[in-house]
């Protein structure tokens, strides 16, 4: 390079430097007095609960999403030396050994675990990760259509297999797809390791659909969703959650007195999402206060609106449309984190022949 | 060559750089490299399965792009009708519009209950054909606009000497014609196989999980597999077709700019004559009704069909920051987008234009020789080198920031910078694109003249070449940002919760169930839409005459 071409490259670079420090935000990443959370797409909570904390603790909280769940884990796995922040929220279940596994998270105990419900409380001697909130993915119906059809919604995975319910299910992708995901590990535990295979092998003779996100299948090809109305869609039995029917509600107006949708009760699959303090968090005091608050009743008593997902805190207030159009699940179907590690890839892989070829 | 630099810094910094070190990390374990993945990878049924469904798909894609577009290339061309500036913009909205706006509403063409399934009862969704009719859909502006910027300035009097010396009007248009405008159908047809060869949202939504591109499984792999071996195997298999694909594409551009008779396109056009003219004319606007109308209209009856009735509940709803989702209200993302397109757009247009002005000197001085000297190769190289961020999945770019911008001075991954300058490497290719043949037809001489008459290179520039390429400067700077806001893939990777884009709120809004938040997507789809609509029709006004390829 020539003098000249050499000077040119330091001054554009200089300049796109330059830019880029002016942003306050990123001067401020990596002081004391930030915290910054990194989560995915639906972390949501009120700015006045957030305000609140930031009062309290003396931290502001930047928040970095960072595309749907899993992208978020993998993108917080290929950063971990040199993290974008100090917590990571948003890791379930079925991703918890990935993220363990690649040394993500430190040790702390938040203040408040003990008031945890025992059941979520999992890597107890070490406490890498703190169970946040839980939620479950169940098959929704269209309340219109069977009561139009006088016929009784079904109840559990078995009734979905039924001449009854042929041609009437659609789902998402178990392989780009949480819910899908879920839907999959449901039958998984239901059903058995040697189980499962033979139910979809039935679910597919019976017509189940399955596109490719949560999306197309909600808003495109449910009958009972918004979207679905006005795409005249004609699948009244989706794979969403537990919390879609109240959102029904919540998110109307007018208000209608009961949700257009219903949850199949004996098809739920239980997530449970975590949050931890990253390995090599510049904040680490900051991110032990963050991360006392998830669990705080404060943030515990306003998730639930925000992010479609229910408390795990024991105390943790339920709000009243949850209870009456979406509640959890008594008997949901659940997998240890340990085996959905150790099976995940290959039920994928196995089931995507099986369903999708 | 010092020109150059500053557009080898920025590709070099924010897109060879970090796609280098994330393809580094997929094939480099515990400091050795694992060529032999390349071969594995490339030996598994199903990874070959999608490179013969990429192919195919693409190759299908272009011909019925070009069939289906060619004719209406012609009547933007030759015809003068009422509406054609507005009609122009509007085929090229679903150029810029993200594929999660749009991806919904084409379904209300194809799928159940869609028109095609009204009038024959023929569903399409999760089928090769509505991938195959989408991507006519979003790339019908690239042949509108490139093979239709040409045909407009062909001299049409040498096609009537053909058939005034006794050529019967086939032989004439295949003898005089065709010959001129081929090369303007190579370069589009060569970029709509770019596009749909690296489709990823078209795919996605309308495919189904049956199909998938190199691209969407590259996306799979990275982002929900966490194979990055793979990955990276995949992302330079697909960086070598593309590369392949923009090297025939330099060669089909540089034999486009033989010396053609060219006139202003205001000769060219008239009024159509006779049933024949006119029934292709209605041909074409059908078309263009069902096929890119049509889609767009729903978006905006979605947008307004609230369950009081027809009204602006929907609109009305986006000014609330009630939901925590954004903790801002859903309308601010307008203001976001626009800050984030401009910021894009001056980047853009500042790299871009560089760029031109470096491949543009080097070739009127070596004009007397030949120019096929080694600088001229080299220019050739970087002009090709300029798109290839176009071809190379936004997955990989984003994972790539992550880990190679990450340290001071240069640590970008949670400033705000990142989005435009992401959004830059898209609008890039369209600025260059567009100024280089503008700045190509510069004659020479007249910056040869300024300069012996003692004017310094910066003078030059000013007096003789900035006059000239005012109008396409502004043309380029408009595209960009149309581009930039309609960018979707970069931008969601890097995105903040409290300033999100129009296209990630959109997304965002259409992740959650509820009425209200599927209308609130519905509008901001719209408003996203005619904001782009806007823009381009404001590049109307001020086309050029010299024609850039977009």
């Amino acid at each position: 390079m020539t003098k000249r071409t050499t000077t040119a490259v330091a001054i554009g670079l200089g300049l796109v430097t330059l830019s880029a420090c002016g942003s306050s935000d990123s001067a401020g990443a990596g002081d004391s007095k930030t915290v910054t959370l990194v989560s995915h797409d639906s972390w949501a909570v009120s700015k006045s609960v957030l305000e609140d904390f930031e009062k309290q603790s003396g931290y502001k909280v930047r928040v970095l999403k960072d595309g749907d769940a899993g992208q978020a884990v993998n993108k917080a796995i290929l950063t971990k030396d040199n993290p974008q922040g100090d917590v990571f929220f948003g890791v379930d279940n079925t991703l918890l050994s990935r993220a363990l596994d690649n040394g993500l998270f430190q040790s702390y105990e938040a203040k408040g675990s003990d008031q945890i419900v025992q059941q979520y409380r999992i890597d107890q001697d070490r406490h890498r990760v703190t169970p946040i909130d839980s939620g479950d993915i169940c098959v929704n119906y269209d309340k219109a259509y069977f009561s139009k059809h006088k016929l009784a919604p079904p109840a559990s995975f078995d009734d979905l297999i039924k001449p009854a319910y042929k041609n009437l299910l659609v789902t998402e992708n178990a392989a780009t797809s949480s819910p899908g995901l879920g839907f999959l590990l449901g039958t998984a535990a239901r059903y058995g390791d040697d189980g499962w295979p033979d139910y979809w092998k039935k679910l597919k003779a019976n017509g189940v659909k399955v596109v490719d996100g949560w999306e197309q299948a909600y808003n495109d090809e449910f009958s009972g969703s918004a979207g679905g109305k006005k795409a005249k869609a004609d699948r009244p039995l989706v794979v969403s959650y537990a919390s879609s029917p109240p959102a029904e509600v919540i998110y109307a107006d007018p208000k209608p007195k009961t949700a257009p949708t219903g949850v199949a009760s004996g098809t739920c699959f239980r997530q449970v999402e975590y949050a931890g303090l990253l390995s090599n968090a510049k904040n680490t005091k900051g991110g032990k206060a963050l991360l006392d608050f998830l669990i705080g009743v404060k943030f515990q008593d306003d998730m639930p609106l925000n992010m479609f997902v229910y408390p795990v805190r024991t105390a943790a207030h339920v709000p009243e449309e949850f209870v009456k159009f979406g509640p959890q699940a008594k008997d949901p179907e659940t997998l240890a984190p340990a085996k959905i590690a150790d099976n995940r890839d290959q039920w994928v892989k196995s089931w995507t022949s099986l369903v999708l070829k | 060559m010092g020109l150059m630099a500053l557009p080898v810094a920025f590709f070099a910094v924010f897109f060879a750089y970090p796609v280098t070190a994330i393809v580094t990390r997929g094939l480099k374990i515990d400091g050795a490299w694992r060529f032999g993945r390349i071969g594995e990878v490339l030996a598994q049924s199903d990874i070959r399965h999608v490179l013969w469904f990429t192919t195919w798909q693409a190759l299908a894609s272009t011909a019925l792009t070009l069939l289906i577009a060619l004719p209406g290339a012609y009547v933007f061309a030759r015809f003068d009708f009422r509406g054609k500036q507005v009609l122009r913009a509007v085929v090229t909205v679903p150029f810029v519009l993200p594929t999660v706006v749009v991806g919904t509403a084409f379904l209300a063409l194809v799928g159940r209950g869609g028109l095609l399934d009204q009038l024959w009862g023929v569903r399409l969704d999760t089928t090769v054909w509505a991938i195959l009719l989408a991507h006519v859909f979003f790339n019908y502006a690239v042949v509108v606009r490139t093979v239709g910027g040409l045909w407009s300035q062909l001299d049409p009097r040498q096609e009537e000497a053909a058939r005034m010396l006794g050529a019967s009007r086939f032989a004439a248009w295949r003898k005089v014609t065709l010959p001129a405008l081929s090369p303007a159908v190579a370069a589009a047809a060569l970029m709509v196989f770019l596009f749909t060869f690296t489709s990823f949202g078209v795919v996605q939504i309308l495919g189904g999980p049956t199909f998938s591109t190199l691209e969407v499984e590259i996306y799979r792999q990275t982002s929900e597999i966490f194979d990055l071996a793979t990955a990276a195997v995949l992302t330079i298999v697909q960086f070598v077709a593309v590369g392949a694909i923009l090297a025939v594409h330099a060669w089909t551009v540089r034999r486009r700019e033989t010396a053609l008779r060219l006139v202003a396109p205001e000769v060219t056009v008239r009024r159509p004559r006779g049933a024949g003219q006119w029934a292709l004319l209605g041909g074409v606007l059908a078309s263009i009704l069902v096929l890119l109308v049509l889609p767009l209209g729903v978006l905006v009856q979605r947008s307004l069909d609230a369950p009081g009735g027809y009204g602006f509940a929907y609109y009305r709803a986006l000014t609330s920051a009630d939901s925590g989702i954004f903790l801002v209200a859903p309308i601010a993302a307008i203001g976001n987008s626009l800050e984030y397109a401009l910021a894009a757009t001056a980047i853009a247009v500042v790299i871009g234009g560089l760029a031109a002005a470096a491949l543009t000197l080097p070739q009127s001085r070596l004009r007397p020789t030949g120019g096929t000297s080694m600088t001229g190769r080299l220019v050739r190289g970087f002009d090709a080198l300029l798109m290839l961020p176009l071809g190379v999945s936004a997955v990989t770019v984003g994972f790539g920031f992550l880990i190679a911008l990450d340290e001071p001075p240069l640590d970008l991954r949670s400033s705000w910078i990142l989005v435009p300058l992401a959004q830059a490497l898209v609008g890039v290719p369209f600025v260059v694109r567009t100024m280089l043949p503008v700045l190509r037809a510069v004659d020479g001489r007249l910056r040869e003249a300024a300069a012996v008459l003692g004017a310094s290179p910066w003078r030059v520039w000013r007096e003789v070449d900035l006059p000239m390429v005012r109008r396409a400067l502004l043309i380029a700077a408009g595209f960009a940002f149309a581009v930039s806001l309609g960018e979707f893939g970069a931008t969601v990777f890097i995105a903040r919760p409290d300033n999100p884009t129009l296209p990630v709120a959109v997304a965002r809004l259409l992740g959650r169930a509820g009425d209200l938040n599927y209308g609130q997507a519905m509008a901001l789809s719209t408003i996203l839409m005619v904001v782009c609509a806007a823009a381009l029709l404001l590049l109307e006004r001020i086309r050029t005459d010299r024609t850039g390829e977009f």
